[in-house]
């Protein structure tokens, strides 16, 4: 008796799914068919849970979204809010919440870069990427006192201000990033083990990954040249000289080349944003009781993962009316079927990496 | 046989001890990394913080190959069955920690698909609150459940497996 | 930061176009900024969603969100309010369209129109119930498919209501 389509389970639990992540795969020999991933593992009911919460309540929660990109969460609500409130951010706070917005951009890539080459095998590269994110991470925790979880953005500004000690300190850490980054690049970039693992894996084509809604580096790795700072800019990125880095092919090994050049970016934007540090307040006068007028409103940013919105409609108390999150990573993973068919199944970990997938994100 | 080994408490003490020492300082985590707990425990495995340093740094991803069960993150209750599976194919003697306030008590989530503790499914030895709890203090947990293994006699369950404790 | 003052003429031009082809259907329409806001009847989406990707070029599909009216202070309105939101790129432009849909009613799916609603409508359907007619394989998407209840829904308590764990 001869079969030839089998069917795989791959997680929840698996190391490589970046999460709680069910991928059911139907297999012929070793060459995939389709994917089916089956998500909700670690649904949490968070938009339900906003809606009986304070505005300002919220912002912690949304550290827990992207949890390796928590200020850039917090970032995508806070602009939701003021838009819709009405409220004007002093200029100094927007310096600042790019700083810290673009730091969380390296330490995000620098642990997707340590995660992805984990998967497919390179596992130095998890140890240097973490070890260049704990500069980050030390940063923070100066700045507020968390790690991980760190909602220094909140409602009308940032929660402190950064004195010439802490900038000092960032600024050590842009120039010993790109070392930790030329190591990781002398590693794998021109290693052929690893370029046979991702050059032509999970290809997808520019006019096809717009219709998917893909966002991010993946479609950035398609040649599509859409980055919400520089097509809508917000919190003053107008003011910043930087470049979007462009892949061609659109496939694994051009989102991971896309994102370390995104890294190289991250690191003249800080440069930028703290050299010319307005003077001023770092957060706007605000009521002691945040009620909004009945409204709506909706605000996207770019997140490390891709495009993060959120759409918050208002009723006059308190506490929103709803919270709607587009999640970039719950978009983006609605493509890993088209990329992967065809695959031979061990590159599913690696086009799954290339993704970049949060599952809190996804699931919320 | 059991019986001329009971006669004989000091010798079984001095198993004890070395049979503890052994497995406390070379527990094999299963990290059941769910959520962002699971980011800590990995910068915990990483180079900074060097969980290698107390024997750990094994994190096996099947449960057949692990004695130390991490529950590093929210458990919702369409993953609480699966937890539990994978619990009861971990083999004996294994232990259990619940990182963080959702494995500990739901956490911030009190909602309609989020179990409030993984205490409800598995017996739990450790807990180590946090949301996250930074890398020491998971240490610091790690390093509880090593006194507790150090205070745990392994002789009497081997002689007598009715005295295991309850799973 | 504060919304562009300018209104953009193509989207005049895309509203009086939308205007012209589903007269009666289109509720109201304005243009604020970058942003077209049209509300339509519910008969008419599938096509007017094919009518802005295919001819005033909205080629993606950013989100889709439904609102729950059951508490809405001004009544007399359907149950629930479902919107989709569309980008053209490049240009930087977006349409928001929504359209009324009442308890045990359905849409017209977008998944024909835009790939990327699949997903959207599908957690659409987990959370409030609300169906899509030629959504090619409706059902939940986060929750067990056992569960019973829509928990976006006002009326659905945050704590759930199996209480057995």
């Amino acid at each position: 008796m001869a079969f030839k389509e089998i069917e795989l389970n791959m997680g929840p639990q698996h190391p490589s799914t970046h999460g709680v992540l069910r991928l059911k795969l139907a297999v012929d020999n070793e060459v995939v068919l389709g994917i089916e991933p089956v998500l909700g593992y670690l649904h949490r009911g968070m938009e339900k849970l906003w809606e009986s919460l304070t505005y300002v309540q919220v912002v912690p929660l949304t550290d827990r979204l992207d949890y390796l990109a928590s200020l850039s969460n917090n970032l995508g609500y806070v602009l939701t809010v003021e838009r819709l409130a009405g409220i004007e951010i002093p200029r100094r706070a927007q310096y600042i919440r790019v700083v810290l917005a673009e730091l969380q951009r390296l330490a995000s890539h620098l642990a997707w870069a340590g995660f992805m080459a984990n998967d497919i095998g390179a596992m130095s590269v998890l140890l240097y990427g973490f070890e260049a994110r704990e500069e980050i991470l030390d940063i923070f925790e100066e700045y507020c006192g968390a790690r991980l979880t760190i909602h220094g953005i909140r409602i009308g500004g940032v929660i402190h201000d950064i004195d010439t000690g802490l900038v000092s300190r960032i600024r050590t850490v842009l120039t010993n990033i790109p070392k930790r980054l030329a190591d990781i690049r002398t590693l794998l970039d021109e290693n052929r083990i690893w370029k046979q693992r991702t050059v032509g894996v999970g290809r997808i084509a520019a006019a096809e990954a717009i219709d998917y809604g893909l966002t991010g580096p993946p479609l950035r790795a398609c040649g599509v040249a859409w980055d919400m700072r520089k097509d809508i800019p917000y919190s003053s990125y107008g003011d910043f000289d930087f470049d979007v880095p462009l892949g061609r092919n659109g496939d694994v090994y051009d989102r991971y080349a896309v994102r370390l050049e995104e890294i190289g970016q991250s690191i003249r934007i800080v440069g930028q944003a703290l050299d010319g540090l307005p003077e001023g307040p770092f957060m706007a006068k605000m009521p002691r009781v945040l009620k909004i007028a009945p409204g709506e409103a909706f605000h996207t940013i770019e997140a490390p993962k891709g495009v993060l919105g959120f759409t918050i409609r208002s009723n006059g108390t308190d506490k929103p009316e709803r919270v709607k999150m587009k999640s970039p990573s719950f978009i983006n993973l609605q493509s890993l079927e088209h990329m992967c068919k065809g695959n031979l199944f061990s590159d599913v970990v690696g086009i799954l990496g290339s993704l970049d997938i949060v599952l809190g994100e996804i699931d919320k | 046989m059991s019986e001329t080994f009971e006669k004989a408490p000091f010798l079984l003490a001095r198993a004890d001890r070395f049979i503890t020492w052994a497995q406390k300082n070379s527990l094999w985590p299963f990290g059941s990394g769910l959520a962002c707990c699971a980011i800590e425990m990995i910068a915990t495995a990483a180079a900074r913080y060097d969980i290698a340093r107390f024997g750990m740094e094994l994190f096996r991803a099947s449960p057949r190959q692990a004695d130390l069960f991490i529950v590093a993150g929210t458990v919702t209750n369409k993953m609480a069955p699966v937890l539990r599976r994978l619990w009861d194919q971990m083999p004996d003697p294994k232990w259990s920690l619940a990182m963080g306030n959702c494995a500990v008590c739901g956490g911030p989530f009190p909602t309609y698909s989020v179990l409030q503790g993984v205490d409800k499914i598995i017996p739990v030895d450790v807990y180590v609150a946090g949301c996250p709890p930074t890398p020491q203090g998971l240490i610091h947990g790690l390093m509880i459940l090593q006194e507790k293994i150090a205070r745990s006699h392994p002789t009497k369950e081997i002689l007598n497996p009715d005295a295991r404790r309850p799973s | 930061m504060p919304a562009d003052p300018a209104d953009r003429p193509e989207l005049r031009q895309t509203l009086e176009a939308l205007t012209a082809r589903f007269a009666g259907a289109v509720l109201a329409g304005a243009v604020e900024g970058r942003e077209l806001a049209v509300r339509l009847t519910k008969d008419v989406l599938a096509p007017a969603l094919r009518f802005l990707k295919d001819e005033r070029g909205f080629n993606a599909f950013e989100d889709l969100v439904v609102f729950d009216n059951l508490q809405a202070p001004a009544g007399g309105g359907a149950r629930f309010t479902v919107l989709y939101r569309l980008y053209l790129f490049p240009g930087a432009l977006r349409a928001r369209v929504s359209v009324d849909v009442d308890e045990g009613e359905a849409l017209d799916s977008a998944v024909p129109v835009y790939r990327s609603a699949d997903w959207a409508e599908r957690e659409a359907f987990d959370m409030f119930g609300i169906r899509f007619d030629g959504h090619p394989g409706l059902r939940r998407i986060y929750l067990p498919d056992e569960f019973e209840g829509h928990p976006l829904r006002k009326d659905f308590p945050l704590a759930g209501r199996d209480r057995g764990l």
